[in-house]
């Protein structure tokens, strides 16, 4: 009898051990990763944080060397061109993200009613356009030549508006919605508008979190559009303006003999990129949850 | 497949019973259309006109002459793009690099599915799932800085290295032979987090009654991956790569166009089609060439999703995308 519970409870010793020791292994090894994903973002932020000397005597390091804000100061103090490119990449996300929110609730919910007339050819509609598409050249030439909308706010705002697979998520959302509620509200006389706006909408919030975030940081993020309508400096969104600013660099760069232009310091373009990646990695780390759930429910469709 | 046809015939049976039958169901279909009508214009806008207007790759366009306006030239710009060998670079570039993409980051993200499942319990599983994560929502044109970072000649950390090593390091910038592998790694940085999720959705839903009943047989955590995990999780996998191959012809723009920060030097092993048509429509205004690559990346794209989606559709349908 005390043999074998002495042996038992000496094998359960070592299957602990063992346990606890492959955990260990699989915290170490996913610290590992997540730090090899963090690292480039800690280099940038130091060489921000860093003095320019010091930048060239040493090179760039994952900690600040000859800690200074000069850099941002230097942005901070001239604000033209980054507040203006602020201005326009706000603009375009809460103006993209509430009627893209809107629209594409609007064309979900009818998808979702089964006693819609033209659910079936209507989805047809809507998903055959993630299949085929007629490639940048016609968009190109539809939006500059017959839509009129270069160096127009608006190029930078409706194309991304409908987003076929945003649509997906939210039907499939709403058809999940209680029969009951909307039943009822219609026996109190209820027109289809006010159940969209009154019931459907209210109950849907959380996945409306979920596509109101994938749209602030599709709008944010965005540097596609810009790259293809956008030629006036007033009208750069953030993205587009350090992708101009990292091109003239190297433009400079290999025409030392160009003047007449201030070069940015390293470490201030740097901090451009860490006041442009700031405000979306901040949302991300606040409202992460709704992402991981928005990707367990459309993700597979993605 | 049969529930799918009948659904279909009831709603077509009842679209005049349902459509001029009673007042409320003309109006419940008149106003849910309403509701429905700017998302369909704003598609037919911007999904549809371009649908139509891919017939540009058969003329010569003229902007003056407009779409419908320009003359009619047959498969002339095609043959000026297969003449020469750009077009064999950047297919050969778009299906090679995508082709690794899709292996390296399906096996890496059941990796750290497989070692996120492990510690699900802990309080450090959310995280890790945070830094592995926020690579997805930093843009390419941010990325191409912090490549810079490491690659930039004066003072980049990776040349910092292997001065430090006694090497000497070369000039990223302008050797299109390290591309692929930098590239790789970029993409792999981005979507590692986003399609492990994907992943741990799927391991962590397998019965855990399977589990307990391998560890009472005395499987190692080994075997139990080996014979419950990988095996329940093959269709999603099959799944996940075939739609990743219905999309291989088509590149991520941002990866491919900022990350090498445009340099004609590297174009040998990062030109891609979708940089190919940017460039040649909006830098060198050559929008005939443009078109035709364009022309033969939608056309094949939509035969390989067809394809792929035919094939997942016939291992679970719950799977396919229509």
């Amino acid at each position: 009898m005390t043999i074998t519970r002495r042996r038992i409870s000496r094998s359960w010793n070592r299957y602990r051990i063992q346990a606890l020791l492959g955990q260990g292994l699989v915290h170490g090894v996913l610290t590992l990763l997540g730090l090899v994903c963090l690292i480039p973002m800690i280099l940038v932020v130091s060489i921000s944080l860093s003095g320019e000397i010091a930048l060239v005597e040493q090179g760039y390091q994952l900690w600040p060397v000859g800690f200074t804000t000069a850099a941002y100061d230097y942005i901070l103090q001239q604000p033209g061109q980054m507040m203006q490119a602020y201005g326009v990449t706000g603009f375009v996300t809460i103006v993209g993200t509430g009627l893209g929110l809107l629209l594409c609730s609007m064309l979900a919910w009818p998808l979702a009613r089964s006693d819609f007339c033209l659910r079936g050819p209507l989805s047809f509609y809507v998903f055959f356009t993630m299949l085929f598409g007629g490639g940048l050249v016609p968009f190109y030439i539809l939006v500059t030549r017959y839509l009129g909308l270069k160096d127009n706010v608006l190029a930078l705002i409706l194309p991304y508006l409908v987003t076929p697979w945003y649509v997906l998520i939210l039907r499939t959302s709403f058809a999940q919605l209680p029969t009951e509620l909307l039943d009822a509200a219609r026996i109190d006389g209820a027109g289809e508008w006010r159940i969209f706006f009154r019931i459907v909408l209210p109950l849907s919030k959380p996945v409306l979190a979920t596509i109101g975030l994938f749209f602030v940081l599709r709008y944010w993020n965005d540097w596609f559009l810009a790259l293809l309508f956008i030629n006036k400096a007033v009208l750069y969104p953030l993205q587009y303006l350090l992708y101009v600013l990292m091109r003239n660099i190297t433009f400079l760069a290999s025409n030392p003999q160009t003047t007449g232009m201030a070069i940015p310091t390293q470490s201030a373009r740097m901090a451009l990129a860490v006041l442009a990646f700031g405000p979306a990695l901040f949302t991300f780390l606040l409202l992460q949850k709704y992402f991981v759930r928005g990707i367990t429910i459309g993700g597979l469709k993605g | 497949m049969q529930s799918k046809k009948s659904n279909f015939q009831t709603t077509k049976a009842g679209f005049f019973t349902r459509w001029m039958g009673s007042q409320r169901s003309w109006d419940t279909n008149f106003n849910l259309l309403l509701m429905a009508l700017p998302g369909i214009l704003l598609l037919l806008i911007f999904s549809y006109l371009p649908m139509i207007g891919i017939v540009i790759a058969f003329k010569n366009y003229r902007f003056a002459d407009g779409i419908m306006g320009s003359a009619w030239v047959g498969l002339e710009n095609f043959r000026f793009l297969f003449g020469t060998d750009t077009a064999f670079r950047i297919t050969r570039n778009t299906l090679g690099m995508n082709s690794i993409f899709i292996a390296t980051t399906t096996i890496g993200a059941l990796a750290v599915a497989m070692l996120m499942n492990e510690v699900y319990q802990s309080r450090m599983s959310k995280y890790y799932q945070t830094m592995l994560f926020f690579p997805y929502f930093i843009s390419w044109v941010i990325a191409s800085y912090f490549v810079f970072a490491f690659l930039n000649g004066e003072g980049g950390v990776v040349n910092q290295l292997i001065v430090r090593a006694g090497g000497s390091p070369p000039s990223w910038y302008r050797s299109p032979q390290y591309w692929p592998l930098i590239l790789t790694l970029a993409n792999l940085w981005n979507s590692i987090g986003f399609s492990s999720i994907v992943y741990l959705a799927g391991i962590l839903g397998i019965s855990p009654e399977l589990f307990e009943a391998a560890k009472i047989d005395g499987a190692s955590k080994w075997q139990q991956i080996r014979f419950i995990t990988m095996p329940m999780l093959y269709p999603l996998i099959i799944i996940l790569v075939l739609l990743a191959i219905g999309r291989i012809f088509n590149a991520d723009f941002g990866l491919f166009f900022f990350v090498p920060r445009d340099t004609a030097l590297l174009y040998s092993t990062t030109d891609v089609i979708d940089t190919f048509v940017y460039r040649s429509l909006v830098q060198l205004g050559n929008i005939s060439m443009a078109a035709a690559a364009g022309f033969y990346q939608s056309t094949v794209g939509f035969i390989l999703v067809i394809t792929a989606n035919w094939i997942v559709r016939r291992i679970n349908r719950d799977y396919s995308l229509f």
